[in-house]
């Protein structure tokens, strides 16, 4: 056994070996990734053939203009990340350290856009399973040119300009009329006059989607907080991937600072960078299977 | 290149800027192909083509961003078979789910009785 590199423990034949070892472990690691949002992606097929009405229904409150430039963005940072892994290859230091600093740049932007699309959810009561508010939405008004930001303040005067006959007296005070059920009902009924989410910042409601010959769209069906509850474990966790991401980046951004890679040490770029390239794969795919349901 | 190659112990592939830069320019491509395919309707086929285009966009950043076509293939075996109990475990899951549940919780699953 040949052994010319002291820093190579002595449990590795070499060096080459100890960094193949290191890449096949972060493998195994992203394995184990997979598996863990296997689980979530398995209740999402479940409840989609079982119930497609909810995912109809529910995916017009996502905002697919933002869930498009999200994915635009993870694509960014992860062509920034495999280029910051090539400048550390070649030991191309401030390279390394400008293309780092974007990724991150990308990330904190993919996490802003995501809190501007958690907080209209959050505003409007569209939430997970038992904090899903139906009532949140009833005295929204209408007309066109209304934003979703005054569509919550509208929601504090009880009287709205453009009142809907709709909502009497059950939808303007669930509380008085004794039975819950009746208030959601009301809820639910009056649901369906608001406009997508996707379609609604711009003011206009978009006759294509909202007057689609499509039933399912315009009738809410029952338990729609399930594509909520869904929508919030999956890029929730995935939110918490990219927390971590720009954790390790952080890290190595440091360690690069220091200048403590080179051309013949870069293993923790290439390892973050493996990892960071993972979230972007799960991104992939959960925007067509969120945002863009047919 | 390879005289760089060869001072690391490790002998890494350093992947060309330019291949780096037509990945990037297809991932782009293949999100606003999958968006524009929304607009169309083809029924149940649009689940398939968003797929496909997603598969697609894996592929290209797990060949080539993450160096899988330069790697060791044992890395790509490792990843291919969590991928593959990924499947048989939603696979299997559904046809359970379908097999039973439409008779056993009446309203549970309307779709799947017409």
């Amino acid at each position: 056994m040949s052994r010319e590199d002291p820093r190579v423990p002595h449990h590795f034949e070499s060096a080459e070996q100890q960094t193949e070892s290191a890449r096949l472990g972060m493998w195994v690691f992203l394995a184990t990734e997979i598996l863990l949002f296997g689980g979530l992606f398995c209740a999402y097929s479940v409840y989609r053939a079982n119930h497609p009405d909810v995912f109809y229904y529910g995916t017009q409150f996502l905002d697919k203009h933002l869930g498009a430039l999200n994915t635009m963005v993870l694509i960014c940072s992860s062509f920034t990340m495999a280029w910051a892994v090539r400048c550390a290859q070649l030991g191309e230091r401030r390279a390394l350290m400008v293309l780092l600093s974007m990724t991150l740049l990308c990330a904190a932007l993919f996490l802003g856009v995501k809190a501007i699309e958690y907080r209209q959810k959050w505003k409007h009561g569209l939430l997970w399973a038992r904090k899903f508010r139906a009532e949140a939405l009833e005295r929204s008004p209408t007309k066109a040119g209304a934003t979703w930001a005054e569509t919550a303040s509208a929601k504090t005067t009880m009287a709205a300009p453009d009142g809907q006959p709709t909502s009497g007296p059950a939808a303007s005070n669930p509380l008085t009329t004794g039975t819950k059920a009746l208030a959601a009902t009301a809820a639910f009924e009056d649901r369906t006059s608001i406009p997508p989410a996707g379609t609604a910042p711009a003011g206009v409601v978009s006759g294509k989607k909202s007057s689609a010959a499509k039933p399912s769209e315009r009738t809410p069906p029952e338990n729609v907080q399930v594509f909520f509850s869904i929508y919030f474990l999956l890029t929730g966790l995935h939110g918490l991937h990219v927390i971590a991401g720009m954790l390790a980046i952080g890290w190595i951004l440091r360690r690069a600072r220091r200048g403590e890679f080179s051309s013949g040490n870069f293993l923790a770029v290439d390892l973050v960078g493996l990892y960071w390239h993972l979230v972007d794969i799960i991104w992939i795919y959960l925007f067509p299977l969120l945002y863009l349901i047919h | 290149m390879n005289e760089k190659a060869s001072h690391s112990a490790a002998r890494p592939h350093v992947v060309p800027l330019r291949v780096l830069l037509a990945v990037w320019g297809a991932l782009m491509v293949f999100t606003a192909l999958t968006v524009a395919a929304t607009e169309v309707d083809l029924g149940a086929f649009n689940l398939f083509i968003a797929l496909g285009i997603a598969t697609a966009k894996a592929s290209l950043v797990l060949l080539y961003f993450m160096h899988l076509r330069y790697d060791k293939p044992f890395n790509a075996v490792v990843f291919i078979c969590a991928l593959l109990f990924v499947a048989i475990f939603i696979s299997l899951v559904l046809v359970d789910t379908t097999q039973y549940q439409p008779e056993l919780i009446p309203g549970y699953a309307p779709e799947l009785l017409k």
